[in-house]
């Protein structure tokens, strides 16, 4: 076993020198018509596969390997990408398979792939007009080929599952045998390509199984933390418990007799690591090594300390973006019924099952880093900067994530960490990984907020006036300072905003004021998937279900009454309804919440339905969640996404908090950062509505509407508004 | 020096004897099958069989094992992906990441082995391991389709 790891690391690399000179013809957009090293007769004559095009490689037996340049971390982009080149290919699908491109490649080739960063569940619906050209234009290629062999018109030719036919002469040809000639076509122009109708799809559109599911049931899969390669060394890391702080002393010879630790690194003024020749040896010793910190000016950071600086910013004077209409304080001074709430929403770990890690090789004149990554090309930037290599001279490999959320991103600490730590073995790999206690001390949190509701109802409970404000902590501030040097801060406002076809209000409400008060902490902050809709799905929509209440409405009617200016969030809403027969009695003790938003292009609501034991204890029995992502590229792959963003959603609602003391995390295991577990996850119902018109994402908009409808709900059981977070904390007697 | 039984090979490891099993058997013996997600023994991503027991070998000490017991990874649990458990998690579609798999699929084959037909709440109380991308439905129904209790077809299908 040893043997086939180190094979499947060794033919990794080596697969990707062999490819590593193959430099593109085309400059920006598609290439089609790459000359290749191994493209030739010759190698084909020997059984080599051949490029069709930068997306398509078909080999002599006719399988065809589609590229992916997406990450894949179980959100089942690699198969719906493929689905969509295969569609357009016209090839047979139970001889597609896939391969990953490199960053190093995609330079290499002016960014034939276009990008690679995935995230803001953008993989395909961002990806895919480009991915469909790819494939059609390998199959006017292949078809081109052929009909120049038989000396025909391309019009007279047909194709099916890889197969090209010649009626008027009864003639067939395989990809497999004419996929060297099609290679030396001219390519089409992309632009000049019709792509099908999604209504005529026979690949895209079904709910397919997942192409990279076997080795995840045999452990034969390697993940980057797998990863072995000749004379490896592995390193921990220990990074200064207080955000910010630094290392005051360590005393490494307390360590150094220790069994196979070879060095101990200082990584930065806040990073220690210990290099053995096991992993576990050198965690051990880095556990032994006196270290003495200095957190410095923030450990007197605490949560008090946080939500008082929150709490401030709900009453002051200015914002950092806003938009609204009509005159809200008018209205609301002359409402004959207000309601007042204040929310908040805790700091939330990503808490991905494979820990962070990096395995790095850096010698005078190559860097490669083999890495689980959401962002290949910012992992190959986070390379050269510290290797001080120059990109060309760099490569990563990025197998497939064991989870990703959005800590995996463009931040990459953790392979500047590896590359860091290998500079000091030159030519030696050293695997990194971090420990789990690591991992949830030292992430990129969902940032903490906190909303202040004001809403003002007329006599006949009609909604005149609303006022929203969140305080909080802001992600642009924090990595993307430039975006926002105006001051000027909407991201934080994800799904509650004016414009359409993003993450837009459903409602209509004659005076509306919508703010942003940035109010940062000394916490790392990032997207954690769903980022912002998920924080301001809790306060909107279970704000409106007080008002509902308020005004003696129904959840539902109340709802819909705002909603005849947003057509698509309604239907979404009816849907999840419809499904859940909203207004069929419920068993005695079970109660409804309902809720909807928008966001990544998407729209989604749910229906959730739980009881609340005298004794306080709370069961989710079923959550019925509709989806519209415009066009369904796999129904199949976007149940599992709305099945595990119900748990992904629910574990927060239930556990998900990050208390911060002295400055630091204190809950760093799963033993206190609890996970949602078989026993606690309600029965999934999937609505799938496809308006076939818009692309929108799936990974991440079903979170959002899952805690509001279960708090929701709760309201109902209990007849009390729930406006914290984690339920943990809330006694619901 | 310690001499292990893993999947019916016997051999011997060179490791301190506080070593935990898990890195034991990634480490020394090169199966990496077997995960590493919190060391706490909270996840279950480590689970192997101890003489037909799961157990989370991230919490078992080298010491604690002797030549005389069986241990199986995920590796070892079938040839080819054979056993009705592997066969029921391709039919379901199972993994998402896949990561936290080996360890629930260990999991899963050990409560069928004691109970081949089990309730839903023999379910809630065996599968207790962590996945983090929330395949627990799925992994629910692959248990029903694996004790052959008739779950209802799954709605995937790979075109032909």
């Amino acid at each position: 076993m040893t043997n086939t790891i180190d094979k499947i690391s060794s033919s990794l690399s080596a697969n990707v020198s062999r490819r590593g000179f193959v430099v593109g013809s085309a400059a920006g957009g598609l290439a089609l018509g790459m000359h290749l090293p191994f493209g030739t007769d010759a190698a084909h004559a020997q059984g080599a596969a051949t490029e069709v095009n930068a997306w398509v490689v078909v080999r002599p037996d006719d399988t065809c390997v589609i590229r992916i340049a997406r990450s894949e971390m179980g959100q089942g982009t690699l198969t719906g990408l493929a689905q969509l080149v295969a569609e357009e290919l016209e090839c047979d699908w139970s001889k597609v398979a896939t391969e990953p491109i490199t960053p190093g490649q995609n330079l290499a080739r002016k960014r034939v792939w276009g990008e690679m960063g995935t995230g803001g569940s953008r993989g395909i619906r961002i990806s895919q007009d480009y991915v469909r050209r790819g494939g059609a234009a390998a199959r006017i290629m292949l078809m081109q080929a052929a009909a120049d062999e038989w000396k025909v018109p391309v019009a007279e030719l047909a194709v099916a599952k890889g197969v090209i036919t010649h009626a008027g002469s009864k003639r067939s040809i395989r990809y497999g045998e004419i996929a060297a000639a099609a290679a030396k076509v001219t390519p089409p122009e992309p632009k000049s390509i019709t792509l099908k109708n999604p209504k005529d799809w026979k690949i895209a559109g079904q709910p397919l199984k997942r192409l990279d599911t076997a080795p995840k049931l045999d452990g034969s899969k390697v993940y980057a933390i797998d990863v072995k390669l000749p004379g490896m060394l592995s390193a921990a890391i220990k990074q200064c418990p207080v955000f910010g702080g630094k290392i005051k002393s360590i005393d490494e010879a307390k360590i150094a007799s220790r069994p196979g630790v070879r060095k101990v690194v200082r990584v930065n003024d806040g990073t220690v690591a210990v290099v053995a020749d096991t992993w576990w040896r050198a965690k051990t010793a880095l556990d032994a090594l006196p270290i003495e910190w200095d957190g410095g000016a923030n450990t007197t950071a605490s949560d008090l300390t946080i939500a008082d600086h929150l709490h401030e910013g709900l009453g002051s004077a200015t914002n950092n973006g806003s938009w609204g209409n009509g005159d809200v304080k008018k209205a609301i001074a002359e409402a004959a019924k207000t309601v007042d709430a204040v929310y908040s929403t805790p700091f939330l770990a990503h808490a991905t099952m494979e820990p962070m890690n990096c395995t790095a090789r850096i010698s005078a004149d190559k860097a490669e880093v083999w890495v689980p990554t959401q962002n290949a090309e910012a992992s190959l930037a986070a390379l050269s900067e510290a290797s001080g290599l120059p990109l060309a001279k760099c490569e990563v490999y990025r197998p497939d994530l064991g989870g990703g959320f959005g800590r995996r991103g463009g931040t990459q600490d953790y392979t500047h960490q590896a590359v860091a730590i290998a500079k000091e073995f030159p030519g030696i790999p050293v695997k990194l990984i971090w420990t789990r206690e690591e991992d949830m001390a030292h992430d990129f949190y969902r940032p903490i907020s906190q909303c202040g509701l004001t809403a003002g109802l007329d006599a006949d409970g009609k909604l005149t006036g609303l006022h929203m404000r969140v305080s909080g902590q802001s992600i642009n501030a924090f990595l993307n300072p430039a975006t926002i040097a105006s001051g000027r801060d909407m991201r934080q406002l994800q799904g509650l905003y004016q414009e359409a076809g993003d993450a837009q209000f459903g409602y209509t409400v004659p005076n509306l004021m919508i703010e942003y008060v940035m109010r940062n902490t000394h916490v790392p902050v990032g997207p954690w998937r769903g980022v912002n809709t998920n924080q301001n799905a809790v306060y909107l929509e279970c704000f409106m279900d007080e008002v509902a209440r308020a005004a003696g409405k129904d959840a539902l009617e109340f709802r819909r009454g705002l909603m005849a200016n947003f057509p698509k969030h309604l239907a979404v809403l009816n849907a999840a309804a419809e499904k859940a027969e909203y207004g069929k009695p419920l068993p005695p003790g079970v109660h409804r919440g309902i809720a909807q938003f928008m966001g990544y292009a998407s729209y989604s609501a749910a229906v959730a339905e739980v009881s609340v034991s005298p004794q306080g204890k709370l069961k989710v029995h079923r959550i019925v969640l509709a989806l519209n992502c415009g066009h369904a590229v796999n129904p199949g792959q976007i149940s599992a996404q709305i099945e595990g963003s119900v748990a992904y959603g629910l574990t927060a609602a239930l556990y998900g908090e990050c208390p911060v003391k002295d400055g630091r995390m204190v809950d760093l295991n799963f033993d206190r950062y609890q996970i949602l577990r078989m026993a606690e996850m309600p029965k999934v119902e999937s609505v799938i509505v496809p308006t076939h018109d818009t692309w929108g994402g799936v990974g991440e908009p079903t979170i959002c509407v899952t805690t509001p409808a279960v708090l929701n709900a709760i309201h109902a059981a209990t007849g009390r508004p729930v406006r914290t977070l984690p339920l943990k904390n809330v006694k619901l007697t | 020096m310690a001499r292990l039984n893993v999947n019916g090979q016997v051999q011997d490891v060179n490791a301190e004897a506080d070593t935990p099993l898990l890195w034991v058997i990634r480490e020394q013996i090169g199966l990496t099958g077997t995960k590493y997600g919190c060391g706490v023994a909270q996840c279950g991503a480590c689970s192997v069989h101890i003489n037909g027991e799961v157990q989370r070998s991230c919490s078992i000490p080298l010491s604690a094992v002797q030549e005389s017991d069986k241990i199986v990874t995920i590796e070892g649990l079938s040839p080819n992906a054979s056993h009705p458990v592997q066969k029921a998690w391709a039919e379901v579609d199972v993994p998402q990441c896949g990561y936290c798999q080996s360890g629930q699929i260990m999991a899963a084959a050990a409560l069928l082995a004691k109970t081949p037909r089990p309730t839903d709440q023999d379910i809630d109380a065996a599968m207790t391991n962590i996945c983090r991308c929330g395949t627990y439905q799925r992994i629910r129904t692959a248990v029903h389709l694996a004790a052959g209790q008739g779950a209802a077809a799954p709605d995937s299908k790979r075109q032909g």
